[in-house]
């Protein structure tokens, strides 16, 4: 029992922090109909901005984390949307699609030509102190960890439907032709959305970044997990993403304890067919109108 | 462009005949893996650039080709029974994947094919018992037919080439053919194709199947050449590359695949110089490229062709749909 709730908990703690990534996709395919490959990529390289913030200019850690902040909206977010997504929605979905693969590749060949292949130790934000809570461990860093993603996850669901700015981004994702009309700036809505997907990366990254070192092939296994947490949980729901992600933080941590270490990465993978198989929507989601 | 068409094929066909003469064994083995990789990226390009759907399994489905050539010729049957049992074995796991991911929206079958990439890459991982675990298998035997071998790297080139050119036949066959011709129609317009009484769904499920089908036959290729495999070549990043041969060549044009292949696999060469920035180099070019050619390389120069060509105004009524 006391087993169970200390997976349980770092289940949830992973899976919150997977969350906000597979949130970020599900906005940026809402949004500009962009599946974004790199998304792993978009939560690996934050952390090295913070790193280099530290290093080489020498920065306390709050102020590293919002100079990662800064640098992630300004490449992440707005160079990522004006420079590669604008010129190429036009032509649909596939090209964007290997664009965004081919991002993925050269960022994380970057971090690894300019920063280093080893993994990096990353600086904890919050206490690494273990309580015993009815025979389990329970870090507070897992705890924090949650917390944190769920304030940020639940702060976006307030802004999105609570303030004028948030449901016109949201009119933008529905129809943008309609909102255009009554007078949305649908560019700048889409810009919104991919600002907030950097700000989500980069939280992502500095609560993920202590428990599994900073690498550049992080972005492997969290752009998968991302994927699979955002289809499991509907592709068109900010609350699916939320519940994916938990999810297969959940059933990850379990499967490996109970089921085989070797096939512990295959579990999410078999979930992700049986949710297509049985419920193509996502567990929460809503079906769209078949597009053939 | 069309009138020189035979007389370009037949001048590409014998430069491929002579292109391994005199070469040293390095540059045959690498234009045997370019034949190879186009015969998967062509499977592909039918799946792709013809029906339009996303595969990311293709690299999956040559290792389903290549591991079961390398079990069956390792065993002693020859490799033209194996090579079928590959293809028609990829057939058959194209069509049961294919089936339930196609009923529903059109990028869903791009999520099915990864996780089966993913998934296959485990099983062919942790099953050591048959498929040699990460160790691999090593030591197939080159095929030999009517009494000649292909054991030395040029005449396993010819029976590359024959494959290739087999291979190449059958899709222009069936790209010709009223039903491949249903293929573009279901691209260029879906909801037009099926108000003239196409069954949309399973065309698609049959040009995935075919496409499959050619990434078995390109694993069954690779077994032999290679003569060692093991589940990294065929991870999920090789399937992305392959999705890249057809891109950045011209997905839904005959040739695009090939030149994409080529382009592919001839490019680390040529950036050798730049050593570790090769990769960083590389995906820079494709998102230029795809940036501001999305119809890859061929694309761009037919874009420049048609820049500098003299100009003559058409008949806009007449004007035909995408050639092939």
């Amino acid at each position: 029992m006391a087993e169970l709730l200390q997976i349980l908990i770092s289940g949830l703690a992973a899976g919150s922090i997977y969350a906000l990534a597979a949130v970020g996709f599900t906005l940026l395919w809402q949004a500009s109909q962009t599946i974004n490959f790199a998304q792993g990529e978009f939560v690996m390289l934050p952390a090295f901005f913070v790193l280099i913030g530290m290093t080489v200019l020498g920065l306390p850690l709050w102020a590293s984390v919002i100079l990662g902040l800064v640098l992630a909206l300004l490449i992440l977010g707005l160079a990522f949307k004006r420079m590669i997504v604008e010129p190429m929605l036009p032509h649909g979905t596939l090209p964007l699609v290997i664009a965004t693969i081919a991002l993925g590749l050269l960022m994380k060949e970057s971090v690894k030509e300019f920063y280093g292949a080893t993994a990096q130790p990353f600086p904890a934000i919050f206490p690494q102190t273990v309580y015993n809570v009815a025979g389990a461990s329970v870090s507070v860093q897992d705890i924090c960890n949650l917390i944190v993603s769920m304030i940020a996850i639940g702060g976006l669901q307030l802004f999105l439907n609570r303030t004028r700015t948030g449901r016109c981004m949201q009119a933008s994702a529905q129809n943008p032709a309609v909102a255009e009309i009554l007078g949305v700036n649908v560019r700048r809505m889409v810009l919104y959305t991919f600002l907030i997907n950097a700000a989500l990366a980069t939280i992502a990254s500095v609560l993920i970044s202590p428990i599994y070192l900073a690498k550049f092939s992080n972005g492997e296994t969290l752009g998968l997990v991302a994927f699979i947490a955002a289809i499991v949980g509907g592709f068109n729901q900010i609350r699916g993403a939320l519940v994916g992600g938990l999810l297969i933080g959940v059933i990850d941590n379990l499967s490996a304890v109970y089921i085989s270490a070797e096939y512990r990465s295959a579990m999410p993978l078999i979930l992700l067919i049986a949710i297509i198989l049985l419920r193509p929507q996502g567990l929460l989601g809503t079906p769209e109108g078949r597009t053939v | 462009m069309t009138r020189y068409k035979p007389v370009l094929v037949a001048f590409g066909l014998a430069a491929l005949i002579v292109a391994p003469l005199g070469q040293g064994n390095y540059i045959i083995y690498t234009l045997c893996s370019w034949l190879l990789f186009s015969i998967a990226a062509m499977g592909l390009n039918l799946t792709l650039g013809y029906a339009g759907q996303v595969s990311l399994a293709q690299a999956a489905f040559m290792g389903i080709g290549a591991y079961i050539t390398a079990l069956m010729t390792l065993n002693g049957i020859h490799w033209s029974l194996a090579a079928i049992v590959s293809i028609g074995a990829s057939f058959l796991v194209g069509l049961a994947l294919g089936y339930p991911a196609l009923r529903v929206q059109h990028h869903f079958l791009a999520f099915v094919t990864l996780a089966f990439n993913t998934l296959l890459f485990l099983v062919l991982r942790n099953e050591e018992e048959i498929t040699g675990g990460s160790f691999g298998l090593v030591g197939m035997p080159r095929p030999s037919f009517f009494g000649i071998a292909t054991d030395g790297n040029l005449p396993f080139y010819y029976f590359s080439l024959t494959c290739f050119l087999l291979a190449a036949a059958v899709l222009w066959w069936i790209l010709r053919s009223p039903w491949g011709r249903a293929f573009k129609a279901l691209r260029e317009n879906p909801v037009r194709a099926e108000s003239l009484g196409l069954n949309i769904r399973r065309q698609t499920l049959l040009a995935f199947a075919i496409g499959s089908a050619f990434g078995g036959l390109a694993g069954a290729m690779q077994a032999p050449l290679v003569q060692f495999i093991e589940p990294g070549s065929f991870a999920l990043i090789h399937s992305l590359k392959l999705l890249l041969m057809v891109v950045v060549g011209g997905s839904g044009l005959f040739f695009g695949p090939m030149l994409g292949a080529a382009v592919v696999i001839l490019l680390p060469e040529l950036l050798r110089f730049t050593e570790g920035y090769y990769l960083i180099i590389y995906a820079a070019l494709v998102i230029v490229l795809m940036v501001y050619s999305p119809n890859g390389l061929i694309g761009l120069g037919m874009k420049l062709y048609e820049k500098f060509k003299p100009r003559q105004e058409e008949r806009r009524d007449l004007k035909q749909g995408v050639q092939l």
